[in-house]
């Protein structure tokens, strides 16, 4: 298919060939080296937070440009502008690198989220660039929503400011992980270490306090590049590695092919012919084998996995994060929306959330009004139903409220028209967040984050069987009531239903005609098994605190004291 | 991808997780939207985007439609692999030339920007319009221009096709919210993530077949305006004393031949051509001779409805 030269053209031509020097080596890498086919390269997602002037355009363009993003033309029309509308006199401005739409360059101002990217040769880089000006939560959420890594950025002479803090409640919220304290503008606080140390102690106080357990602090000077790409000079007092190093380095979460039980949300049914059917989805934590049993939720249908199918053949394993197509042994049904999850899943079925809601409409939320709601792959109609309390993102503290508008956080409980299948966010993004969307406009309304499910508890198909029964007959009998309330607690925080079966209550109803000699305990020991199966069975958990011999083989779990001791918040019932 | 033996060991790599995020997106639409189609312009975007199409509902052929916005000046080696591509994947291949540009007999040497605004931006509109897609998956990413980087993976268009930079929707997680108002079409933009040299990688890991154009030959060339062009077929007017020089040169993009420059490379091996990207310093578009006027001239082009 090589072109074919036309005649006209062809004939008359010279050559002009020779001059053209061959490709040189890359980093002395041969065209084997994995690093020319981009493999052993991991990737992060990062976020930029800052209030306007504290350098975060300049910190961007820093980046792009000390990894060598930045391109000959690129370079030619930063300095073109920079001499036209830049503030740094000769020198480059990177912030101009970073600034996008014209109306808004115009304006002097960025009021949507960008995403940029660099990479070095271990790492690509995403970085969502949110403005500091208004909209700044609904921008800044969006970006944080799917970030692994914040940048805060302050600056030396001001230190931590109301910004910081709400830049740091967002982060805490949104749960990324990787907090990254940069003091930018070391330069004008003459590199001074003390200063930043204070800076940095100021912050832990503050972090501490809103559960942001660990961070990174490193002083920077963006503008001249200290601390950047190279340690600086200026700063040899700081150990810590430069920013960027810092970046290539940091572990990632989604780097770990074991994150928690399987589960996969069904995005597509493949049905190409009456042969072949298979669940086409991304698998949102934990990792899956053929042969492995599984559960489909909401419905609780079960059955093993047969084969994960992809394009480059059938696997014998698939891990969070990979899209595949997943084929069951046994002709169930299942569709877009439904849940596969492994037997031991964690996720559950509910028509309920209790959840931080960030309002991003336009259009206050009007109480009572029908959104539709989209967790996972399923769309279900969806109705705040009350509102706890909005929480002031300057100081992390709770407010009372009736309406909510835009950029307001605030803690709801919300109703569905139908059970879904979720987890707390806490545990997976993927089926703990979850997004409202306006019926008539279509608009985004809001961005929601599952904290856990109404006491209005639901029957609980995830776990199999014998996973709800819970014997409390190693408790001594006076303990049992007290334990068995606890654990029932438990459950119903975690949005599962439960039935304590006590001795008291059994022997006045189903075992009323029984009495104490060794026939009457087996038919009681029968009956208690009986009435526990059917109840399990019907999605049930069942704290049974009756008088059973411990000696028994028992489907489910046995508790004893040392459990108690161990699991002081009934943590043993899951 | 095809996994090494140490996959188990480790987390995806990068282009294991832009590649299973693209594949995401591409369900996401066809579960959602009525008529989608995937707008296929054989360049290495278009051809990623394909195979991904291709791994995404395997075994099963690719559920939609490919459409090709033809513009009659595209190089001849575009035009053979389009033919083969789409045969091979097993997808319908629908052409649109605009009847209007081919009875005025527009083209790039005499119309400038017309060419342009009617073969792509106003030919697109009508063949989305005539066939009644809903959906357009499209090859952009953010990399490719500062006015891009704050696009949407899901970009919607009023019913004229407009692009309002305004009014887009804040995108969260992995949820896309595609609902749309009756008349209202939405652009999808799968590789939004990717960029040109992840682009490479992964065409060189998955070995997808590009036009050999990206790979440097001696080619029949001229110099104009310090682009280097070349002299495709012999609708190329040739100026007094012009005469066609066989230079090595590749292309980092593909479009109308007259309108696309080239490079001097002797990048003839993917292996070449990606090393050569690791040590690049010019940005791909400065070949293409649309986005010259203004700096915000993309913008412009999009609000008006051209990709
Ligand atoms: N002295 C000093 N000035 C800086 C530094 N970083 C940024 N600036 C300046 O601070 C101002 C605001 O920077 P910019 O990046 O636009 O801030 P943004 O609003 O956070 O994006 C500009 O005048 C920058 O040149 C630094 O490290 N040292």
């Amino acid at each position: 298919m090589e072109a074919v030269i036309p005649a006209k053209a062809g004939t008359s031509g010279q050559e002009d060939t020779a001059s053209l020097p061959e490709v040189p080596a890359y980093a002395g890498m041969t065209d084997e080296d994995p690093v020319i086919a981009g493999q052993n390269k991991s990737l992060l997602r990062l976020l930029t937070c800052g209030s306007v002037d504290d350098g975060k355009s300049t910190l961007l363009g820093r980046l792009l440009y000390d990894s060598k993003m930045l391109f000959e033309d690129q370079l030619a029309a930063l300095e073109a502008d920079s001499r036209r509308s830049g503030t740094q006199g000769q020198d480059l401005d990177f912030a101009l690198l970073v600034d996008g739409l014209s109306a808004e360059r115009e304006q002097g101002i960025t009021i949507d989220v960008a995403y940029r990217f660099f990479a070095t040769d271990r790492r690509k880089f995403i970085v969502a660039d949110t403005p500091g000006h208004e909209q700044y939560t609904r921008n800044m959420v969006t970006g944080a929503s799917t970030a692994d890594l914040a940048i805060i950025l302050i600056d030396a002479r001001k230190g931590v400011l109301t910004q910081t803090r709400r830049h740091s409640h967002l982060v805490h919220l949104l749960g990324i992980r990787h907090v990254v304290l940069a003091v930018n503008k070391m330069d004008m606080v003459d590199y001074g270490r003390e200063r930043f140390e204070t800076i940095v102690a100021d912050y832990r106080a503050f972090a501490d306090e809103i559960g942001i357990g660990a961070f990174t602090a490193i002083p920077i000077a963006a503008l001249a590049g200290d601390n950047i790409a190279a340690p600086s000079p200026a700063m040899p007092w700081y150990e810590g590695p430069p920013l960027l190093e810092h970046l290539e380095t940091v572990p990632l979460a989604a780097a770990r092919p074991d994150s928690g039980a399987f589960h996969m949300a069904v995005q597509w049914v493949n049905r190409p012919d009456s042969r072949f059917r298979g669940y086409a989805g991304r698998i949102a934590g934990g990792s899956v084998r053929p042969g492995d049993e599984i559960v489909i939720l909401p419905s609780g249908r079960r059955s093993r996995i047969e084969r994960i199918v992809t394009f480059d053949g059938a696997l014998d394993r698939a891990v969070d994060g990979q899209s595949v197509t997943l084929t069951l042994a046994d002709e169930v049904d299942c569709s877009r929306g439904e849940v596969i999850a492994s037997i031991a899943a964690p996720a559950q079925v509910a028509d309920g959330f209790v959840a931080n809601l960030v309002w991003m409409g336009d259009e206050p939320l009007a109480p009572g009004r029908a959104y539709w709601l989209k967790i996972g792959a399923s769309m279900v109609s969806a109705t705040v139903s009350k509102i706890e309390h909005i929480v002031e993102v300057d100081t992390g503290r709770p407010a009372a409220a009736r309406l909510l508008a835009l950029n307001d956080i605030a803690r709801c409980e919300l109703r569905l028209d139908r059970e879904v299948a979720a987890i707390p966010y806490a545990r997976g993004r993927e089926l703990g967040a979850f997004i409202l969307i306006d019926k008539l406009s279509h608009a985004t309304a809001a961005a929601g984050m599952i904290d856990g499910f109404p006491r209005r508890a639901a029957l609980d198909r995830g776990a199999s069987e014998a996973d709800r029964i819970v014997w409390l007959n190693g408790v001594a009998p006076e303990e049992r009531a007290e334990v068995a309330a606890k654990a029932q607690q438990k459950l119903q925080a975690m949005g599962r239903m439960s039935f304590i079966l006590d001795e008291a209550s059994l022997r006045e109803s189903l075992n009323a005609d029984l009495g104490g000699d060794p026939a009457d305990l087996a038919e009681h020991i029968r009956r208690v098994r009986a009435v526990v199966g059917l109840m399990s069975r019907a999605g049930l958990h069942v704290l049974v605190a009756v008088d059973v011999p411990t000696a028994e083989a028992w489907p489910g779990r046995q508790i004893d004291r040392a459990d108690l001791d161990q699991g002081g918040e009934a943590e043993w019932v899951i | 991808m095809n996994a090494p033996a140490t996959f188990l060991h480790r987390g995806l790599t990068h282009l294991e997780q832009l590649e299973s995020e693209a594949i995401h997106i591409l369900r996401e639409v066809v579960a959602e939207a009525e008529r989608p189609v995937m707008l296929y312009s054989v360049g290495k975007d278009s051809a990623v985007m394909l195979h991904l199409a291709r791994k995404a509902f395997f075994p099963a052929p690719p559920p939609f439609p490919l459409l090709h916005v033809d513009t009659t000046w595209k190089f001849r080696d575009m035009y053979a692999l389009r033919d083969r591509v789409a045969r091979e994947a097993g997808v319908e291949l629908i052409v649109h030339r605009n009847p209007e540009a081919e009875r005025r007999g527009i083209n790039p040497f005499d119309h400038g920007s017309l060419h342009t605004d009617l073969w792509k931006t106003e030919g697109l509109r009508q063949a989305l319009d005539l066939h009644g897609f809903d959906a357009a998956f499209g090859g952009a990413r953010r990399d490719e221009d500062k006015s891009r980087a704050k696009e949407r993976i899901f970009s919607f268009r009023s019913a004229q096709h407009r692009w309002d930079p305004k009014n887009q929707r804040p995108e969260l997680w992995s949820l896309y919210n595609s609902r749309k108002s009756r008349g209202e079409t939405m652009r999808v933009f799968p590789l939004s993530n990717w960029t040109e040299l992840d682009i490479w990688q992964y065409i060189y890991a998955e070995s997808i077949p590009i036009v050999p154009l990206y790979l440097a030959a001696p080619r029949p060339t001229v110099v104009r305006d310090g682009m280097i062009l070349m002299v495709d077929d012999d609708r190329f007017p040739l100026r007094e004393g012009e005469v066609p020089v066989q230079r090595s040169v590749r292309f980092r993009t593909l479009g109308c031949y007259p309108l696309t420059g080239a490079v001097e490379s002797r990048a003839a091996t993917l292996p070449q051509v990606i090393r050569e990207m690791l040590l690049a310093n010019t940005s791909e578009r400065q070949n293409r001779a649309i986005d010259h006027d203004g700096a915000s001239s993309m913008e412009r082009k999009k609000q008006e409805g051209y990709f």
